[in-house]
């Protein structure tokens, strides 16, 4: 058998295509999901993906947060089905309050686009077992709104608990705190992150490796397995 | 105000109208009279300037762009030419390619965030136009001197423009090119190149036929900017001073653009459109008036149906409106409801605005009164056709005898001065790393992107299952077209060739935007005229047709024009991706070969403008047939395995394609002067048909095996090795010092 893993489109989603594609690459059985529906067709998982929904108008993930479909994964995500938020997806999860913090301007004012070495410090999660402890990856990142923060004892909590899934290495490219990139939920279920994993699982395109699809291998073993 | 109906204008035909302040000449507004057999009415008026205006109707460069169909090559490639929004061309395997590039000079000056992104905007709609799904954008940009301080006001605001919108768009940007030159000051260029890809099949015309056919309005409301954007700031010179057309510049929201792009190449799928066309330049006017011109019958619209943002705007404004991210569609009667139905899903707003008559007129009614009732055709077409006078500058004798010999510009000699100008070379802005500008765009997107800037072209995966692609480069050199246009449009054409073979396709068509100054200067027109012939007849030989592009003219300021800067696009095929060719050395131990012939030609280069500032004398010879041989053994070399890196050689010469690829692989070369070269001018001449290659040993053979017995001089004049740049007896350059001078530059020009 295999898994089923939805990727939502929003109105200005602009990875979700590139989400299905890893997901099919990975061996998962790919579903495509519409924000005005609540139903999630019987998916197993599902990938918020990057882009502009709703333009970022507001604020980035403000409005989508409110879509019928997230009603559905906010209430199952809760009950413990994996989501993995990418970049967009990564500010829809805060602004739903499925992850703590929140995503500022970067801090150098720019949109930034480059191939981002990260550090893996958390693989006990459901998109991250593939991974070893530790380890370097090089996964793109791109985004205007990508300085995660949030207040001190939420840091501290999330740092003592090992909900701090990836660390920005060789220079933070926007300014968040102690080089966050990425964050998981006390459960492990819910991950989120700024940078793009989906563009780094075709050796031929994107940043020419293929360091993330462990993202996608992690969670079709996870689901086949449970 | 009373309604200037068509009963009233025909009632008082003494009536005086704005039409010098819409920017017609009197001779025009006569001709317009003479058409419609009374006076026009505000309307008539608005929509005749902007269609006959310099940018839309192509008055002044009309006669000279029928060269490009006149000279085009056969091609088996060409499934629809220039005429349509934008070409299109057939790559194999059942797809066809569509791209255009365009010019969004003037708006960026005045406003460059809004100007440079709806320049985006409008280039990305004529594709979807086509039937196309956007894939890719590129962007050719001049800027005034590097350390003026307006250029500090224009290069954020346009790159952020650019960014802001493309990047929310969701559509990689591939390439481009960054120059800077003080002729560029009061008119910086900013050009924007889409491309799509579709199945044969899906090609889109812009034409409505079919009596009783709904024209659907739909995307944005109507509001009020942008009136007279292509009528008066595209098509005049501006004169010194603040700018004072802000008004004129449109705003976009890229969002919305998203949402056209789904919404219409859904519409497309489920086979609902007979005809469509985007609203750019002159907005409703154009629109309305192309679909009916094109088409075998009539139109009649009601603009009380279009859905406004203000809602005190008078008819002639939302005629002359040039609201972004605005379509307009034709649909067979029974499938308005689906139509509505899809746009409805991706939140879009949609009208039915009128229909498609089994007459001839195009009719536009307001409040129930007929405000305009012209024949379709003088509206899009029969614009006024202008045989400007031209003639040689007078000065472009006295330039071209100005030339950068040794007696003339002192040249480095010792290996010392050699080393000192190496730095110089390519700390210097126009040669120095453009990664604070590119970095700011998105070129992961889609995910199909297989080579992207700075790269010597950018390449985009058509078919993830075949690995079918198509590159493209983008290239023009101001400073060569001053000196001698007609060779200048050639060498911007070659140079675009020769990258796109570089990375390993095969170069199939053109796209072109002319950025010149005032067609009313008898000498500049004279530069555009050489400049088109140039390009028509390189276009020729090289076999590559032109489909399309844009012309942008009154890029000056007072007197004084910017360099002629006709920018080339040209598109090429790979059949197979996985064996593009990148530009980084790699590997340790590969041989460095010279393709071409090195002679001493400095005319216009970049060295003679970073050590001199000079430009004079002859810009570097041309040979077309060479260039094809050299692009047909980069292909083949690349096709068959016999190279892992290839990069153009181009301004800056053979040293600044060196260190490029030495610093993008991050791998040293030892150097070594060919017999019979000087130094200095291997390093620095512009020859062109050249390009560097890097060789497996175990393939050293077969590749100068191939080049010899094709008479192509093949070079070797060195290994990748180590973390310097050496040229043996002469300096020795580490890598570090290299990208210490080369980096950061445009970050602190900025600063």
């Amino acid at each position: 058998m295999t898994a089923r893993v939805g990727v939502v489109t929003f109105p200005g989603s602009l990875d979700d295509r590139d989400a299905l594609r890893a997901v099919k690459l990975a061996g998962a059985e790919p579903v495509a999901l519409w924000h005005r529906d609540k139903d999630l067709h019987q998916v197993d998982a599902v990938v918020l993906p990057g882009g502009f929904s709703y333009g970022d108008y507001l604020r980035a993930g403000a409005i989508s947060r409110f879509s019928p479909v997230m009603e559905t994964i906010i209430e199952q995500a809760r009950g413990g089905m994996p989501v993995l938020g990418i970049c967009n997806g990564f500010q829809v999860l805060t602004e739903s309050h499925l992850l703590p913090g929140a995503m500022l301007r970067n801090n150098h004012l720019h949109f930034v686009c480059k191939d981002q070495k990260l550090r893996v410090e958390n693989n006990g999660t459901a998109w991250t077992s593939d991974y070893a402890p530790g380890q370097e990856i090089m996964i793109p990142l791109k985004n205007m709104d990508g300085r995660f923060t949030a207040d001190r004892r939420t840091i501290d909590e999330l740092e003592a608990e090992g909900r701090v899934v990836f660390r920005y290495l060789d220079g933070n490219p926007n300014g968040s705190i102690d080089d966050i990139a990425g964050i998981t939920n006390a459960a492990g279920n819910v991950v989120g992150l700024m940078p793009h994993p989906e563009h780094a699982v075709d050796p031929i395109v994107g940043t020419g490796g293929t360091d993330g699809t462990g993202f996608f291998t992690s969670i079709l073993k996870r689901l086949v397995n449970a | 105000m009373t309604l200037d109906t068509v009963k009233n204008a025909e009632q008082t035909p003494d009536v005086e109208l704005p039409w010098a302040a819409l920017g017609l000449k009197e001779d025009e507004y006569l001709r317009i009279r003479e058409i419609l057999g009374r006076r026009p009415t505000g309307a008539e008026l608005a929509m005749y300037s902007v269609m006959w205006s310099e940018h839309c109707s192509y008055k002044s460069s009309k006669v000279h762009l029928r060269q490009f169909g006149e000279k085009a090559p056969q091609s088996d490639a060409m499934l629809v030419g220039i005429g349509e929004n934008a070409g299109v061309v057939d790559v194999g395997q059942g797809y066809a390619v569509t791209f255009k590039i365009e010019s969004h000079n003037h708006p960026s000056y005045v406003e460059p965030y809004q100007g440079a992104a709806t320049g985006v905007g409008g280039i990305v709609r004529d594709i979807i136009s086509m039937g196309a799904r956007p894939v890719a954008v590129m962007d050719p940009l001049r800027f005034g001197a590097p350390d003026h301080p307006d250029t500090k006001r224009v290069l954020p605001g346009v790159v952020a423009g650019i960014g802001g919108y493309g990047n929310c768009l969701g559509l990689p940007n591939i390439g481009g090119e960054v120059v800077f030159d003080s002729c560029y000051q009061g008119n910086p260029l900013v050009n924007a190149l889409a491309v799509g890809v579709m199945k044969h099949e899906d090609i889109h015309l812009a034409k409505a036929s079919g009596a009783g056919n709904k024209v659907v309005l739909y995307g944005a409301r109507t509001g009020g900017d942008g009136i007279g954007g292509a009528s008066i700031l595209a098509s005049e010179t501006f004169e010194g001073g603040t700018p004072t057309k802000r008004p004129a510049v449109q705003v976009g929201d890229p969002f919305q653009e998203k949402l056209l792009i789904e919404c219409t190449l859904e519409a497309f799928r489920a086979q609902l459109v007979v005809g469509i066309q985007d609203l750019g330049a002159a907005g409703l006017s154009c629109a309305t008036s192309e679909l009916a011109s094109n088409g075998s019958g009539g139109m009649r619209c009601d603009l009380d149906d279009v859905p406004l943002r203000d809602n005190t705007l008078t008819p002639e404004e939302i005629l002359m409106s040039e609201s972004q991210e605005r379509m307009c569609a034709v649909v067979e009667p029974e499938k308005v409801d689906a139509f509505l139905a899809i746009c409805e899903k991706w939140d879009v707003t949609a009208t039915v605005i009128g229909e498609v008559t089994d007459g001839d007129r195009l009719e536009i009614f307001w409040h129930g009164e007929k405000i305009v009732d012209v024949d379709p055709r003088t509206v899009a077409h029969d614009g006024p056709v202008y045989e400007r006078p031209y003639h040689r500058p007078s000065w472009q004798d006295a330039l071209q005898a100005d030339a950068p010999t040794a007696e003339r510009l002192a040249r480095p000699a010792s290996g010392d001065e050699l080393r000192a100008a190496v730095l110089q070379l390519v700390g210097s802005v126009n040669q120095a790393d453009k990664s604070w500008i590119t970095s700011q765009y998105d070129r992961f997107v889609l995910g199909n992107t297989v080579l992207a800037m700075p790269e010597d072209s950018g390449m985009i995966r058509v078919d993830e299952s075949t690995n079918l692609g198509v590159a493209i480069a983008t290239d023009g050199n101001g400073r060569y077209t001053k000196l001698d246009p007609y060779t200048g449009s050639q060498l911007a054409l070659a140079e675009a060739y020769r990258n796109v073979a570089a990375t390993g396709a095969k170069p199939l068509a053109v796209s072109d935007c002319l950025n010149f100054g005032s067609p009313e200067d008898p000498e500049v027109m004279w530069q555009f005229a050489e400049a088109t012939r140039g390009l028509a007849d390189g276009c020729l030989e090289l076999g590559t047709p032109v489909t399309g592009g844009n012309v942008s003219l009154y890029n000056q300021t007072g007197t004084e024009a910017i360099h002629p800067t006709p920018v080339v696009a040209v598109l090429g095929v790979i059949d197979d991706v996985t064996r593009r060719t990148p530009m980084a050395f790699a590997e340790e131990g590969q041989l460095v070969y010279l393709l071409g012939t090195t002679e001493d030609e400095l005319g216009g280069s970049a060295w003679a403008q970073v050590a001199h500032d000079h430009l004079g004398g002859l810009p570097p010879k041309l040979d077309l047939d060479r260039e094809k041989l050299l692009a047909e053994i980069l292909i083949a070399a690349s096709r068959d395995g016999m190279i892992d890196a290839a990069h153009d050689l181009s301004d800056g010469g053979l040293i600044q394609a060196l260190v490029e690829s030495a610093l993008k692989g991050e791998q040293g070369i030892r150097l070594i002067v060919p017999d019979g070269l000087d130094a200095f001018v291997f390093l620095f001449s512009e020859s062109t048909g050249r390009a560097i290659v890097s060789v497996p040993r175990s393939e050293e053979l077969r590749f100068t095996e191939m080049c010899g017995v094709r008479g192509l001089p093949a070079t070797r004049i060195g290994v990748v090795d180590g973390d310097v740049i050496e040229l043996q007896g002469q300096f020795t350059l580490p890598l570090a010092e290299l990208r210490e001078a080369n980096t950061g530059v445009i970050e602190a020009l900025l600063a």
